[in-house]
């Protein structure tokens, strides 16, 4: 063996190629059969895409590097079922490209924080956290508040989501710009299409308490208030499994 | 620098770099009111600047044949200034978000210096900034004395080590604009990472071509190590960074993957970034330059190669160590745990490998802080990976994942093991690089080793505490069945430790002041015409190490 290998040092090109083929079979082992294996990800009919608005929510908390202090994937213990609810499962972030499960709790986990607290509560949380937990770390973001929320390439996202397998119809790619408006300012003549192609259960309002018009604190606390909202397979134990 | 360069070097440089400002001059015009402009406007300003450098020494004299006799080091030189510079940015941020941690408010009320905004500044910094400058500048020198060949151009290494560069910058400039996929350890953008591999395609090219003219039959072990780097991270960067753009004009773009699958592709990356660029690259510096700084052979050539071999093939299995207990397959995560302590065998063989290479060496590491730095850096790796296969089985990980047990570990790693080994590697490398006898001050390191060992400790100490009191409070029930102890209550019993961390990185980032001011002294008094006299022929590289047996 170390004769052969005594060999192999003498020959670039086939170290190389020894290194690759080593270097390779761990992964395509555990990852490539996760594509195809059916019991990866639950089906689930009621699984809903994020709403334009949300979606874009969804990119601030990335843009803030929110995950690198909270985490969106509850585990299967005890414990964590118990402070935080059902454990995740594959399904409910199935259309989170890139999924956000986090490695650090700095803060508590968000998968179910949908519903948990009012919108004034995270309002005021995320102006200034220790206004509502004293003791709290987290970085406050008064900034989000001051900042109109950028919607006319939404329409752009949506498409870009389609071509890596998010099921949005054209009629949402079209309209993706109006429903984040409509979505946040429902005084502004109805809700449009939106729950039509969003669902009944799509929530309408002013997240950040102002009607007049869209903030980035809008899309954020609509993403925060969505979370573990898009189907209901968690707390049916029939979803158990895979 | 430009004299360096043959008159058909200076022309392409000249193309290269008129192509690349016309490249940022598009994106700036394509992403205006977006952040891609304002990395377009970045490229061409780098890319113009560069071209003024090349002008003005454009018309020198072209270098005579005789160069050829000798190393070309001049790109290695820069690489370990540039290296210690990233390592001031990414230490002080380090240590600013540890205080942040502690007192949030010590930040300003605008986006950019917001928590999560620096701390992938910090991670990217140090690690890709910090490590990879050291890692390229190394990777060159160890090259060429193991070959007893010449690096194969001029104009290459340049490319590859000024372009890594733009990869930084971008990256970080992005993050406080707000421009991340929020993967971590890969969250620059698409277009930074197809910048990288155009890099990436080049240095390993690099390799095969100096490879390829080499006068030592063997290709000694260090450069087993700086190609799996190459090669390995060149296959995870192109696969997790796999993703769609919304518009060629736009920074944002989203994952091929998503979910589970994502997940597993993240941590494979994630866990082999820490393999191949955390470890496997500083492998290969360890290698070279503790045997030749301690005047003794590699202790055993066998157990090099079964280590060798472990880690590039064990490796690529544990990522989804990070993933227990979650929504992923559960044969998967037991295939993680499993590999993960088989990881155990090769990684203490390695460490085992470098301690034993300085049985008799033992009164120059007392005396010589340099070598104490690689030595302390080799118990570093042992404890780590240590710590590491034991996280990774799943009863544990279920107490310390999430927790700052992670952070402590990846500390006693980054700080106890990479960068420890990267400071020995540049005090033995400076002063062969720019022909001196020794170091501005030997005084000087001894501080910095004590700064650097005191801060490493403290900062570990302290989060082995928070992490596993965290854990446990957050899993502990009172008499009536129902958890004692609110998230809040965890958090409060936090602070304590977060300050001594943040000492503890004070302590370190003082450290690193020291060694930059002591290299930066060294430089600055070297005798200016050794430089030019010496010839630092192949012939004369002085005590090749040897493969021992
Ligand atoms: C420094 C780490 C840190 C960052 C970054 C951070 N948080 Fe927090 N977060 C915390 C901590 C600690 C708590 C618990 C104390 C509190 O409620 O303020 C918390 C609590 C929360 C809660 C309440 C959770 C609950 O169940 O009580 C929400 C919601 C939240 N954060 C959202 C966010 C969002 C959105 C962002 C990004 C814009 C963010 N956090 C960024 C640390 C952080
Ligand atoms: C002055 C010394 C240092 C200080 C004060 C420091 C501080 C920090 C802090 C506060 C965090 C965030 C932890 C959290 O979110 O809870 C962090 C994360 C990190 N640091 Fe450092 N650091 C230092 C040196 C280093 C070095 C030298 C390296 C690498 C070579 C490094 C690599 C990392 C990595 C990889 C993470 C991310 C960890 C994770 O996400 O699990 N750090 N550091
Ligand atoms: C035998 C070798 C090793 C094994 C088996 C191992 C295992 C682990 C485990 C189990 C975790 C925790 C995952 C989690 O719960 O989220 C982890 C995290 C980490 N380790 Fe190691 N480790 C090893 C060596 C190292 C070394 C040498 C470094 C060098 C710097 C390192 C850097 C890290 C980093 C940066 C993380 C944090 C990732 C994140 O969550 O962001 N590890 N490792």
């Amino acid at each position: 063996m170390f004769g052969y290998h005594y060999r192999l040092e003498r020959n670039a090109i086939g170290l190389v190629l020894a290194i690759v083929v080593a270097a390779s079979i761990g992964g395509f082992v555990e990852i490539a059969p996760l594509f195809t294996i059916d019991e990866t990800v639950e089906d689930v009919p009621d699984m809903r895409v994020y709403t334009p608005l949300e979606l874009a929510g969804r990119n601030i908390y990335i843009r803030e590097g929110c995950y690198a202090c909270h985490s969106q994937m509850i585990r299967t213990l005890r414990d964590e079922v118990e402070r935080y609810g059902p454990y995740s499962l594959a399904v409910e972030s199935k259309y989170d490209h890139p999924m956000l499960w986090g490695s650090k709790r700095t803060g508590p986990d968000l998968a179910r924080v949908g519903g948990k607290y009012s919108d004034e509560w995270h309002v005021a949380h995320l102006i200034n956290p220790r206004d509502v937990v004293p003791p709290s770390n987290m970085p406050a973001y008064a900034w989000l508040q001051r900042t109109p929320l950028e919607v006319k390439d939404l329409g752009l996202h949506l498409k870009a989501l389609r071509q890596v397998g998010v099921p949005y119809t054209d009629d949402m790619i079209a309209n993706a710009a109006a429903d984040a408006r409509n979505q946040a300012m429902p005084d502004d003549g109805g809700a449009g299409g939106l729950t039509q192609r969003y669902g009944e259960a799509t929530q309408i309002r002013a997240f950040d308490g102002n009607p007049a018009n869209v903030t980035e604190l809008d899309a954020l606390v609509a993403y925060l208030q969505i979370l573990g909202r898009l189907t209901d397979a968690a707390y049916k134990p029939a979803a158990e499994g895979g | 620098m430009v004299s360096q360069l043959t008159m058909n070097e200076r022309r392409w440089a000249m193309g290269i770099l008129i192509a690349l400002s016309l490249i940022g001059l598009t994106m700036l015009g394509a992403g205006r009111g977006d952040a891609f402009g304002v990395h377009g406007a970045i490229v061409a300003a780098a890319a113009i600047a560069m071209i003024f450098v090349v002008i003005s020494g454009y018309f020198a004299p072209e270098p005579g044949e005789e160069r050829l006799t000798r190393y070309y080091d001049d790109p290695s030189k820069a690489g370990i200034v540039i290296s210690m510079v990233w390592a001031m940015l990414g230490l002080f941020v380090g240590d600013w978000v540890a205080w942040l941690l502690a007192y949030p408010n010590l930040t300003f009320d605008a986006p950019w210096s917001s928590l999560g905004r620096i701390r992938p500044v910090h991670t990217t910094s140090i690690i890709f900034g910090f490590g990879g400058n050291a890692l390229i500048a190394t990777s060159f020198h160890v090259l060429q004395r193991t070959t007893r060949a010449r690096l194969p151009d001029q104009l290459s290494p340049w490319f590859v080590l000024l372009g890594y560069n733009l990869f930084c910058v971008i990256a970080v400039t992005g993050y406080l604009m707000g421009v991340t996929q929020s993967k971590e350890y890969a969250e620059a953008e698409w277009y930074a990472d197809i910048w990288l591999v155009v890099v990436w395609v080049t240095y390993f090219a690099i390799y095969l071509r100096t490879l390829a003219r080499r006068k030592e039959p063997h290709i000694y072990v260090a450069n087993w190590y700086y190609m799996a780097f190459i090669l390995a991270v060149a296959m995870l960067h192109i696969v997790n960074n796999l993703a769609v753009p919304i518009s060629l004009g736009h920074a944002k773009s989203y994952s091929l993957f998503s979910g589970v699958q994502d997940a597993m592709t993240q941590w494979w990356y994630g866990h082999n970034a820490v393999a191949f660029f955390l470890t496997a690259g500083f492998l290969g510096m360890l290698y070279y330059y503790l045997p030749k700084r301690a005047g003794r052979p590699i202790f055993s050539y066998r157990l090099s190669i079964i280590s060798f071999w472990g880690i590039t093939f064990i490796y690529m299995w544990a990522g989804s160590h990070h993933l227990h207990y979650t929504a992923l397959p559960q044969w998967v995560q037991t295939l993680g745990m499993t590999f993960s302590v088989m990881l155990l065998v090769p990684s203490w063989a390695s460490a085992g490998n470098a301690l034993m290479t300085l049985n008799g060496a033992w009164h120059k590491v007392r005396d010589d802080a340099t070598l104490r730095f690689m030595m302390v850096a080799a118990i570093f790796y042992g404890l780590s990976t240590f710590e590491g296969s034991f996280m990774a089985i799943r009863p544990v990980n279920a107490l310390s994942h999430y927790t700052d047990w992670t952070i402590g570990h990846v500390h006693a790693g980054a700080m106890g093991w990479v960068a420890l080994i990267t400071f020995g590697s540049i005090y033995a490398v400076v002063p062969w690089l720019w022909k001196r006898e020794a170091m501005y001050s030997a005084r000087l390191i001894e501080l910095h080793f004590w700064l650097a060992l005191s801060g490493t400790l403290i900062y570990v100490f302290a989060m082995w505490n928070s992490g596993i009191t965290q854990g446990l409070m957050w899993r502990t029930y009172n008499e009536s069945g129902t958890l004692a102890y609110s998230f809040v209550d965890s958090l409060v019993a936090m602070y304590p430790y977060y300050i001594a961390r943040a000492i503890g990185g004070l302590l370190f980032f003082l450290g690193a002041i020291v060694g930059f001011y002591n290299i930066w002294m060294t430089i600055r008094t070297a005798p200016a015409e050794a430089r030019a006299s010496e010839p630092d022929a192949p012939a004369l590289s002085g005590a090749r190490v040897q493969p021992g047996e």
